[in-house]
């Protein structure tokens, strides 16, 4: 039925294996060999073995950032170290993901400081694309939770790192996208809950104009994201549906968690057109009532899609791209117009956007978030999308704006380097640290970097 | 509250079962060889709420130590409820052709000392009149094949081996689970390429958790692997020599 296995030095500290790997959107493929060490003790030797390799967790960033031609997939390493239900301390191995924390945290009142739409990210991961989520505004990145992180470099040593020891290191590894070392273990600082449920409240603006006034005037909430309509045109040009959100008091902690329903093969991507998409939209507008107030759990509050496992194989073999950039503040409403005038001309945009304010950036060197306003949104793959995006780059960076580099799977170099200022300076950590030929990607490739 | 102890405990498949026992609240006894790896299960099984977790390390080849770790289990816990058995190694099928050695090895790990290890266990159990005894096999038992006969041989024994200790123990309210895995995708099977009959450890855990909580006799996990598995037995010879199937 199959063929003996082969057996050789490595396999003992890890399981290896050839296969084509690619990001959440399915573009770009790569052919790899991914190894998995077993054991924390075991990246070191998987790295001796190898010239030049990338950490690679869940696969979940959408492009080609955990795309190399040897990776070191953590699904092995998904342990936990300790959790201390006093503090809520927790510390874990990089592989674990935010919804097995959640399965253990929540029942004793502690959640995620920080998370992003889905639960199906490894810590490691979170860290290295420093994600943000719903309470950015308020709240910052995933990294400016973290206490501490143990993380391998390329010259073989184990060290620690955190805002207060090697900062320059901690700086570099929080949104560097796995460069700069493998991260092995984590320690973050949870939040206390006193329910598994959320109080949303929803409203509707009819405009994008509209859209950031209510963002503007709802900054004090602990939560919020805006879905917005890429496909209408004129004076409803960005008509959105704000999702406010508060920790509720009641309902107890119990966490309801089920598998998700999945979606097993690639479905005829002339399902998703402009006519359905534009359907999906009219449709979803329409429902939303205005000034609703209702209770909800958590997880289909912060990870809707969680529901639906593979929804990425909707787009059709070709794959998708997810566009995700961020605006400066000042003229950031007449900007967004523009960006999302080119969007709706280009009738490519999807039935999934988000539009949400960003509060003030970090000072994590590759870090995404500016202050400002956000939108993504996913692109069904196709030479007419290349062409869109990289003219919707130039206009970000005319702008002043960047592209979400865990989303990225297209930009140039120019673009990068232009966008993200402070790459020198993390070109200048790596080289301290000896990652340098040690650590790539094919995206550190693409954006030229060392 | 029951009482585990998880022999093998390091293998992706034991681990992701002592991982449901831990959120149910099981106190585990884990017995492996990789003291380091060994040691890190027992600190997550605890976070992932284990009442307690053990941890002893040994090779379970050394089988004249068997009776040691089962004392040390019972002293440990006050006493053990429900034993898996899940330790082994996948044949390297090409090198054991070519080496006695090899093959009596492979036979030693694989078949042996599970049978060492249920000697103990049975006579235990039987004493106390109670207890759950599960043990990991493999389709691979159910007919020799070309591509794996050292492996499949030593699980053919110990399928072979729980179902006549079945018989024994069932007047004194034992019960002996013999799980006939299919194909799963863990590190002892990295290097095959997988299609559509290889399942997940967490799923395939599930499922062994819920054959043992029924206590159920002989169960093929996944299911669908029972029908498979009749079709190959019942191939007559004279065509299966030929090696259509491997």
């Amino acid at each position: 039925m199959t063929a003996a296995p082969q057996t050789n030095a490595v396999q003992t500290i890890a399981a290896q294996t050839t296969t084509t790997i690619s990001g959440w959107g399915g573009y770009p493929t790569q052919e790899a060999q991914v190894i998995t060490p077993l054991s924390l003790s075991a990246y070191k030797a998987s790295l001796q073995h190898h010239p030049s390799v990338i950490a690679r967790g869940m696969g979940r960033s959408y492009g080609d950032s955990a795309n190399a031609a040897t990776v070191l997939q953590t699904a092995y390493c998904d342990h936990f170290i300790a959790f201390d239900a006093a503090t809520g301390v927790l510390t874990v191995e990089a592989g674990v993901t935010l919804r097995d924390i959640l399965k253990i945290t929540v029942t004793h009142g502690w959640f995620l400081p920080v998370t992003p739409g889905t639960s199906f990210v490894t810590v490691g991961g979170a860290i290295a694309s420093d994600v943000h989520g719903k309470n950015h505004h308020v709240a910052g990145t995933f990294g400016q939770r973290v206490l501490s992180i143990n993380m391998l470099l390329g010259t073989g040593e184990v060290v620690t790192t955190s805002p207060t020891q090697l900062p320059d290191l901690f700086q570099a590894t929080c949104g560097g996208m796995g460069l700069t070392g493998v991260i092995l273990t984590a320690t973050i600082q949870l939040i206390p809950i006193k329910s598994a449920y959320i109080t949303q409240k929803t409203i509707k603006a009819g405009s994008i104009e509209e859209a950031c006034e209510a963002f503007e005037a709802n900054s004090s909430s602990a939560y919020s994201v805006a879905w917005i309509d890429c496909l209408s045109t004129g004076k409803h040009l960005g008509r959105s549906v704000l999702m406010l959100g508060e920790h509720s008091d009641n309902g107890g902690l119990g966490l309801k968690i089920k598998d998700p329903i999945s979606i097993p093969i690639h479905t005829p991507a002339a399902l998703l057109n402009s006519m359905t998409m534009r359907a999906f939209n009219g449709a979803y507008w329409a429902k939303a009532s205005n000034n609703k107030t209702q209770t909800v759990p958590l997880l289909p509050y912060f990870y809707p899609l969680d529901a639906i496992g593979g929804w990425n194989k909707l787009y059709g073999k070709a794959g998708f791209v997810q566009y995700q950039c961020v605006l400066p503040k000042a003229d950031g409403v007449a900007n967004m117009r523009k960006i999302l005038t080119q969007i709706a001309q280009s009738g490519a945009g999807s039935f999934l956007a988000v539009l949400k304010q960003f509060g003030p950036a970090n000072q994590n060197l590759l870090s995404f978030p500016i202050e400002g306003y956000t939108l993504a949104l996913d692109f069904k793959m196709s030479p007419y999308v290349i062409d869109l995006l990289l003219r919707l780059d130039d206009m970000v960076a005319d702008m002043s704006g960047r592209v979400y580099l865990t989303k990225d799977a297209l930009m140039r170099e120019v673009s990068f380097k232009t966008t993200y200022p402070k790459w020198q300076e993390f070109e200048a950590v790596r080289q301290k640290y000896g990652a340098i030929g040690k650590f790539a990607s094919a995206q550190s490739k693409r954006l030229g970097l060392a | 509250m029951t009482k585990i102890l998880v022999i093998g405990a390091t293998s992706a498949i034991a681990e992701h079962c002592a991982r449901i026992w831990a959120a149910r609240g099981d106190a585990l006894y884990l017995v492996a060889r990789n003291e380091e790896r060994l040691k890190t299960i027992a600190a997550d099984l605890k976070v992932r709420g284990a009442e307690e977790t053990h941890s002893h390390c040994m090779d379970l080849n050394d089988m004249d130590d068997h009776a040691a770790m089962l004392d040390a289990a019972e002293a440990a816990m006050g006493g053990v409820d429900t034993v898996l058995i899940a330790h082994g190694t996948l044949s390297n099928q090409k090198a054991c052709e070519q080496s006695v050695e090899e093959t009596l090895a492979e036979i030693n790990t694989n078949a042996l000392s599970t049978i060492s290890l249920l000697t103990h266990i049975a006579n235990r159990f039987e004493a106390k009149q109670a207890g759950t005894i599960a043990v990991i096999s493999s389709v691979a038992g159910d007919r020799g094949r070309a591509s794996n006969y050292v492996y499949g041989s030593a699980k053919a024994m110990v399928t072979a081996f729980t179902s006549g200790l079945r018989q024994r123990l069932h007047k004194s309210n034992v019960a002996v689970v013999t799980i006939k895995l299919g194909f799963v995708d863990t590190p002892m099977t990295a290097s095959f390429k997988k299609g559509l009959l290889w399942a997940k450890p967490a799923v395939v855990a599930a499922k062994i958790v819920r054959a043992i909580d029924a206590r159920k006799d002989e169960v093929y996990v996944p299911a669908f692997w029972w029908a498979v598995m009749a079709v190959i037995s019942n191939i007559p010879n004279f065509i299966f020599k030929i090696g259509i199937i491997r």
